[in-house]
């Protein structure tokens, strides 16, 4: 059955509220990136304003962002393929296996507060003076890849039939090795949202990094909350800093938004 | 574990390489659950096993200062101080309390609201759908400055926004008062998105029988909706307020990046999780802190089993 027009005029206008709500904050905040701090101060120059890219440059070059966005690829990137490389096969087995207790083991640490980690990690790091370089920082983050990994990748082997691994054991492979030319060329799709998910968490990442990296390994978001001094607020550069590290993320997940969609609703409709 | 394995009475060189089977092979395929599955327990137990008992274990003695300083043994005193403290600890357990409450309500609404305009297809569709989701991969720390410029009293746009419809300015997040309820408003702008995905995904899964059923029972949409839709889509509503819930009990990056150490100079926005981080990190009281979190812990603990026990319930 069609809707009725006036379902479809309240919807539309509906929707047109929610996606302005969504949307119009970033879109200031994008906006004062490109404005000088005068600006930024004169309700009037609100949409009217001569940009300027003069924050950008100030953030990139002077504050060091460039080392800062190298080291936030660098966490996330080593952090996702590590947790992808354990996390994958281990999916693998608690799927197949229904090792639903082992699941629950890893779970876990989706559900434990971070900071109830981070004092004992700190603990024992520090007094291996290995705190502040890229090794803990990497461990830590795939505390939080890992578990998406895995809770992602068990789901997606669950709807995965069975049957091919069966005639590839009846073709002669080994349990493995049907594993390894059979399953994973067909869990690609899974296997990308799982990592690209594992990749967008662990750049966001704060807590972690704000205890963990030292001044040589700290990450974006640890950058962008240092930018907050005491004294003033530089809005300007604040907000170019902010864009410098939601942007990316913002646009990687459009070209990927199927699978951005299909990880953040794993598990959902299983019940 | 035993394999069941075929017996191969093809010749040897009609088998494939593959299969010749090794010792190592043989064994590796014979215990490849465990193969598979342990080394990421292993990670996860080592990273989190050993570190929660270890929180248990310093949650017993009075560790402060630098993490290489003796600690002696002191009981449950720690716990016994806390469970007191009506100075800091139970205004964090009110107001986390307070803000997981709030925000879960005002997102499982609304995001149920939104997942229902978005059910049918309709032209536009894809945009809303680009809308929804970009505050979700936002960077939480990046979003909480962007809102505190929005918020800020002199220059914010929200107050200036308000000025148009004759509303005088209010302080926001600088207010003693304000500041929890506007880090709420900042939870729900980030994390509505989240539960329309999950309660789209869960009314697209749904069959279109029981709705036309009821239609030609004569139903109308309000019943529809409260009989036939919502009974069919709520165990992915409590899936959406499990995984929500969990995380807004753990709130802390907006917190922190809006309002700093502490929650700012009044606690204003300190939640259990902002407290325990600061006692350990700002104030290097580790005794206390672990002390806080073990009892975090087990609240969490506490809901996750209430709500799955609710969510059993709900399928039988």
């Amino acid at each position: 059955m069609r809707p009725s027009r006036s379902y479809r005029i309240f919807r539309t206008v509906a929707l047109a509220v929610v996606v302005l709500g969504l949307l119009a904050p970033l879109l200031w905040m994008i906006l004062a990136s490109l404005k000088t701090n005068v600006d930024i101060y004169d309700s009037g120059k609100a949409f009217a304003f001569t940009p300027t890219l003069d924050n950008y440059t100030n953030v990139l070059q002077r504050a060091n962002y460039a080392q800062f966005i190298g080291n936030s690829l660098w966490v996330a990137f080593a952090a996702t393929v590590l947790s992808l490389i354990l996390g994958v096969p281990a999916a693998y087995s608690m799927s197949r296996f229904t090792m639903r207790r082992s699941a629950l083991v890893v779970l876990m640490a989706r559900v434990i507060p971070g900071v109830s980690l981070l004092v004992p990690w700190y603990y024992v790091f520090s007094n291996l003076r290995m705190v502040g370089g890229f090794t803990v920082l990497i461990l830590s983050h795939m505390f939080v890849s890992l578990p998406l990994i895995v809770y992602i990748m068990m789901g997606y082997f669950d709807g995965l039939p069975t049957e091919l691994e069966e005639a590839a054991l009846v073709d002669g492979l080994t349990h493995i090795g049907a594993f390894r030319r059979i399953t994973m060329p067909l869990s690609v799709p899974g296997i990308a949202t799982a990592g690209i998910l594992s990749f967008i968490f662990s750049w966001n990442n704060f807590m972690f990094a704000l205890v963990l990296s030292g001044a040589d390994t700290k990450t974006l978001p640890v950058a962008i909350f240092d930018f907050v001094g005491y004294a003033s607020i530089d809005w300007g550069g604040l907000m170019a800093a902010a864009t410098v590290v939601t942007l990316p993320i913002m646009v990687i997940a459009l070209f990927v938004q199927k699978y951005v969609v299909s990880g953040l609703t794993a598990g959902a409709t299983k019940g | 574990m035993s394999t069941v394995t075929t017996p191969d009475t093809r010749s040897p060189e009609a088998r494939p390489a593959l299969a010749d089977g090794s010792a190592w092979s043989r064994w590796a395929n014979a215990h490849r659950k465990w193969l598979f599955a342990a080394p990421a327990m292993a990670f996860v137990a080592v990273l989190i096993v050993f570190p929660v008992a270890w929180t248990g274990y310093l949650s017993l003695t009075d560790a402060e200062g630098s993490v290489r300083a003796e600690s002696e043994f002191i009981g449950v005193q720690n716990y016994l101080d806390v469970l007191t403290d009506t100075d800091r600890f139970w205004p964090a357990v009110l107001r986390t309390v307070a803000f997981t409450g709030v925000v879960l309500l005002v997102e499982v609404v609304l995001g149920m609201a939104i997942a229902l305009l978005l059910w049918r297809p309709f032209r536009g569709e894809r945009w809303v759908r680009v809308a929804i989701l970009l505050p979700l991969v936002a960077t939480p720390v990046a979003v909480g400055m962007m809102w505190r410029l929005i918020f800020d009293p002199n220059i914010g746009m929200a107050n200036q926004l308000l000025g148009w419809v004759g509303i005088g300015p209010q302080p926001w997040l600088s207010g003693q008062h304000s500041a929890l309820p506007t880090t709420m408003f900042i939870d729900i702008w980030q994390w509505t998105p989240m539960v329309v995905l999950i309660l789209l995904a869960g009314l697209t899964s749904l069959s279109d029988e029981p709705q036309e059923a009821a239609r030609i029972d004569g139903a109308s949409t309000w019943q529809r909706f409260r009989h036939v839709t919502l009974p069919l889509l709520m165990p992915t509503v409590v899936v959406a307020i499990l995984l929500r819930g969990i995380d807004a009990l753990k709130t802390f990056d907006i917190l922190y990046a809006t309002k700093g150490r502490g929650g700012g100079s009044f606690h204003e926005v300190e939640t259990l999780n902002v407290y325990a981080y600061g006692l350990s990190f700002d104030y290097n009281d580790y005794g206390v802190s672990s002390t806080v979190l073990i009892i975090f812990f087990l609240i969490i603990i506490g809901v996750m089993w209430a709500l799955t026990y609710r969510k059993k319930g709900l399928e039988r």
